[in-house]
């Protein structure tokens, strides 16, 4: 925090500076779209208030989980576009462990290890050899894959207890709050507390504006980024346990595509893509109001096309004027400083 | 100092921007939307979402051709929901979303037969149908079964018959790929059938085209060479179909001394078959599948049928009897012609 704090301008009270930050505009917006859609869409409360919740974060749930670790990854500037691959081997793993007679909890244990071993992977090739996250994260995105769908095929391991999966997409008794969510809340907090209120986290940030000038303050750059990707696979493999519980069915493909997914929630919640600034609270946000836009335009009919155009042309718009409104307050900037 | 300035006046708008073009969106979609008929009780509820595997599939814009034009038929609301993609999860959002618009019946092509049961298992216990065509799952009330293996095996083996019903004949069987269980189950049926219902008909060899246009095209050329008193091939694959009569168009001496037919989609045999290569090909009416998946929700919302072995029920389409674990089969194989084949875009 500090690091932001340090650079906010204090010429505007305290109030003004809070209400102009991405995750209020984003919460102001997401408060709107709930109450147009409650007054405008017929059947947005339908079968109960509850059920529209409670599918809306269920839904949400496993990219809410999959962002927290790679907010911090895009914080240092880097990425990781592996993790819906992750997921997929993590939930082909468990799978293949359960099928083979492996008791479960040991199972999803290995299969997050799993999880953790291809970060660990990526953390290696990006710290020690030194390749560009992207092109490393690219390659295990389609190797992690294949290994995924090779390990089962096209069939698929659906014989998980009952009690369990039903478990896992229950709601905590007397509230819509899905138990997942809770999950998303307690990892939220931990990750939070990482990147805002600990020298770790400072060392991110400062990461993300300067390498050099992190290395010569101190952090260890190249632990903190290896730290992050090993944090960013075992997560990815924990929600790949979690959605396999959750839809009773682990596959190879499970979660494909879920890293653009959340990349675009990271984005649009306020974190700049090339490090350095923004907040977890933005990057979940940021996934909240894309879950939120979506179960609105899904109850009015319209299809996944069209949902990918909005989101899509929402992101790209905002940043087309983003950059634009920069290159103007530079060149006014620029002006007042030669007057 | 400045550069943060900047960023953090960026962030403020890009979020501003997507948050007002979003809301503009709902705001839009939401003036043009449908006045939400959740179906008024007492009455039946024909409010009927079909949901493809994914959207913008020449079969599955067929089916759902067939079942739009059925259900309009009966008075109910059509419409049609799904992804983009075929991924297992994809259509949970649009089960959950058929449950809040109050939906009378939902029919559905799964991506997965697991990972859509907790939705639908939802739907049914909110009172909704469940039908499924094409892909079946491990939750529904019936299954539409567009042909058996029997009903696929005697309409081609009933082709051969007709073209050589007493005088000795060589047949080859050209398949998609050894290991394809569904293919070898129609492999091993014609086989058998042949040999039980045309004693004069000799199969002297299977070949595979391993789903590969060039492979096929191969298969075919090099099961015509090898075999020089061969009559005929049966390819019950449309890759293999389709490049077996392309290897016939390219070699015109051979049209009329090999007689070909199999399991093949129109639009790929529309102009090998309207040119004369060979002249029938069998695949089921894609459109009769979604209209029969259509009134078997009419008939599970009337209350006419519930899924179980034995039901009857009449559709203009004809009458059909409810199977084993709630299959109802769409009859036997259609055959398309030179003069039928214009009916038809899948």
């Amino acid at each position: 925090m500090t690091i932001e704090t340090t650079y906010l301008r204090h010429d505007r009270p305290l109030w003004r500076r809070l209400l102009l930050r991405p995750e209020a505009i984003l919460i102001a917006a997401i408060l709107l779209i709930v109450v147009l859609s409650i007054l405008g869409i017929p059947n947005y409360l339908r079968p109960n208030p509850g059920y529209t919740i409670s599918t809306l974060l269920l839904n949400a749930a496993p990219i809410l989980i999959l962002l927290l670790p790679l907010t911090l990854i895009i914080a240092t500037g880097e990425i990781d576009i592996s993790v819906g691959s992750t997921l997929g081997l993590s939930s082909a793993s468990f799978g293949l462990m359960f099928a083979s007679g492996i008791p479960l909890p040991l199972a999803a244990i290995l299969s997050v290890l799993i999880g953790g071993m291809v970060g660990a992977f990526n953390g290696f090739l990006v710290t020690v050899v030194g390749l560009p996250s992207l092109a490393v994260t690219i390659g295990t995105l389609a190797l992690v894959r294949g290994i995924a769908v090779g390990m089962l095929g096209t069939t698929s391991v659906t014989s998980f207890p009952s009690d369990l999966t039903s478990f896992v997409r229950s709601t905590v008794p007397g509230t819509p709050v899905p138990w997942l969510i809770v999950v998303f809340a307690a990892l939220a907090i931990v990750f939070g507390v990482l990147l805002h209120f600990t020298a770790f986290g400072r060392g991110v940030f400062a990461i993300g504006l300067s390498t050099e000038t992190a290395t010569f303050s101190g952090v260890n750059v190249g632990r903190t980024k290896f730290v992050l990707f090993v944090l960013s696979g075992l997560t990815a493999a924990l929600v790949g346990v979690m959605f396999t519980l959750q839809y009773s069915n682990a596959i190879g493909s499970n979660g494909s595509g879920f890293e653009l997914r959340a990349i675009t929630a990271i984005v649009l919640g306020g974190v700049s893509i090339w490090g350095g600034t923004g907040t977890l609270l933005g990057a979940v946000v940021g996934g909240l109001f894309i879950a939120t836009v979506n179960k609105s335009l899904q109850i009015l009919g319209i299809g996944d096309d069209a949902i990918y155009v909005i989101t899509g042309s929402a992101l790209i718009i905002s940043v087309v004027v983003g950059s634009i409104a920069s290159v103007i307050s530079t060149r006014r900037r620029a002006t007042t400083s030669t007057a | 100092m400045r550069f943060s300035n900047i960023m953090r006046g960026r962030h403020g708008r890009v979020a501003g921007v997507a948050a007002a073009f979003a809301v503009s969106a709902i705001v839009l979609a939401g003036c043009s939307a449908p006045a939400g008929d959740t179906g008024a009780s007492g009455e039946a509820n024909y409010n009927i979402v079909v949901m493809p595997k994914s959207l913008g599939n020449k079969y599955f814009g067929a089916s759902d051709a067939g079942a739009k034009s059925a259900i309009e038929g009966f008075g109910g609301t059509y419409s049609e929901a799904g992804s983009n993609e075929a991924a297992p999860t994809s259509q949970s959002p649009f089960i959950q979303t058929a449950i809040q618009n109050g939906a009378g019946a939902i029919i559905l092509a799964a991506n997965d037969p697991q990972a859509v049961c907790a939705d639908l298992e939802s739907a049914q216990a909110a009172g909704i149908k469940v039908v499924t065509f094409d892909s079946d799952t491990n939750c529904r009330d019936a299954f539409i079964n567009q042909a058996t293996v029997d009903g696929v095996a005697q309409g081609l083996v009933d082709l051969a018959i007709a073209k050589f019903p007493t005088e000795p004949a060589q047949l080859a069987i050209e398949s998609g790929g050894p290991n394809a269980t569904n293919l070898n189950a129609w492999v091993d049926a014609i086989k058998s059938k042949i040999a039980e219902q045309a004693p004069n008909i000799e199969i002297v060899d299977v070949v595979y085209g391993n789903d590969v246009d060039a492979d096929a095209y191969n298969a075919a050329k090099g099961v015509i060479t090898a075999h020089p008193d061969l009559d005929g091939i049966i390819a019950p694959d449309s890759v293999s179909v389709k490049e077996a009569a392309h290897y016939l168009s390219d070699t015109p001496e051979l049209q009329g001394k090999i007689w070909l037919t199999g399991l093949g989609l129109p639009s790929e045999l529309r102009d090998y078959v309207k040119a004369g290569v060979f002249d029938q090909f069998g695949l089921w009416d894609v459109g009769a599948l979604g209209q029969l998946a259509a009134y078997t929700a009419k008939a599970l919302i009337d209350g006419e049928i519930t899924g179980a072995e034995g039901d009857t029920f009449s559709t203009p389409i004809g009458d059909y009897t409810v199977g084993k674990g709630g299959e109802i089969v769409l009859g036997p194989l259609f055959v398309f012609d030179a003069k039928n084949v214009d009916d038809f875009d899948f």
